[in-house]
């Protein structure tokens, strides 16, 4: 369901989305609004399930992390348990960060870590291509990040 | 690189659930001390392993109820045009994310938008126009986990 937000709660949440570390003062502050309007906004934000929280957000390199590969997935559809089959199995994958699937030329994509070629190259024969149900897979291996916020256009 | 032991595993997982979780609450769920929880997370930072925060919104909520994961072959080459394609890319508040690959395309792009209608008015408009764009595809998305990756426990 869409919820109705004005043009305060907007201007909220692209401050919050810009610097999620700001403290409701803070935050009241840069939105030129009372400390108490903005509390009791935050409050209704997340009440209504708007707001879900924060995350932090990892910077694999600093963990020996230093490739990153997107794995492109058809899945060979003919058996109706496919889809559940390989999610399932992806999920027990540890190197893998996300799991979306789609609606288009891939069924899936998996967001793949490893710690060098030579670490991707044995995850990749010993748990990717051991999955089930994989028609077609595809890798496109990540040079460099150019922007990353996923934040909203509010 | 740094080396982090299995309670630094468990700090960034759960951080990566709740950012905004204190030295004191972390300490209470991993049973530590308040002041033993801190200076981890202070590590952590420093070292830059915990690279920021990310806001958690409910994007269908707020009316964004389409994502797109777009694919980009470059149409032309040199270093211009690349420059020009990047800087004009990333400068689009519809376009997330820009990730620079090896592969099939030249560029991951994740694109989110109101609708189909408004997803295919950013496409036109704002994405085909540039003058570096050659293949495009488009791959809109059924669904998306986020999972912690390689902080399980090794």
């Amino acid at each position: 369901m869409i919820m109705q937000i004005d043009d305060q709660d907007r201007r909220l949440l692209r401050q919050l989305q810009a610097d999620p570390s700001l403290s409701t003062a803070e935050l009241a502050e840069r939105c030129a609004m009372p400390r108490a309007t903005c509390w009791r906004r935050l409050e209704r934000l997340q009440g209504a399930g708007v707001l879900r929280g924060q995350r932090a957000v990892i910077d694999w390199e600093r963990l020996g992390y230093h490739v990153a590969v997107s794995l492109r997935i058809t899945v060979e559809k003919s058996n109706p348990r496919a889809f559940d089959e390989i999610l399932a199995a992806a999920r027990d994958l540890p190197d893998v960060v996300e799991i979306q699937t789609f609606l288009g030329r891939v069924d899936l994509r998996l967001q793949l870590l490893a710690r060098d070629m030579g670490h991707y190259q044995q995850i990749y024969r010993e748990r990717i291509l051991t999955l089930p149900h994989i028609a077609e897979i595809e890798a496109l291996m990540q040079v460099a990040v150019l922007k990353s916020e996923d934040s909203l256009p509010l | 690189m740094i080396e982090i032991d299995d309670i630094d595993r468990a700090i960034l997982r759960a951080l990566v659930a709740d950012a905004t979780l204190n030295a004191g609450a972390l300490g209470r769920q991993l049973g530590l001390s308040q002041s033993a929880a801190w200076r981890r997370v202070q590590r952590l930072k420093s070292e830059g392993v915990i690279a920021g925060r990310r806001l958690d919104l409910d994007a269908e909520a707020l009316g964004f109820g389409v994502t797109v994961f777009l694919g980009i072959k470059l149409a032309t080459r040199g270093r211009t045009s690349l420059e020009d394609f990047e800087r004009a890319i990333t400068a689009i508040p519809e376009v997330q994310a820009v990730h620079h690959v090896l592969g099939r395309y030249d560029y991951r792009l994740r694109v989110v938008a109101r609708d189909l209608p408004d997803f295919e008015r950013v496409l036109r408009r704002r994405i085909m126009t540039l003058p570096a764009v050659g293949e495009v595809e488009s791959n809109v998305m059924l669904s998306e986990e986020l999972r912690p990756g390689p902080l399980d426990g090794i």
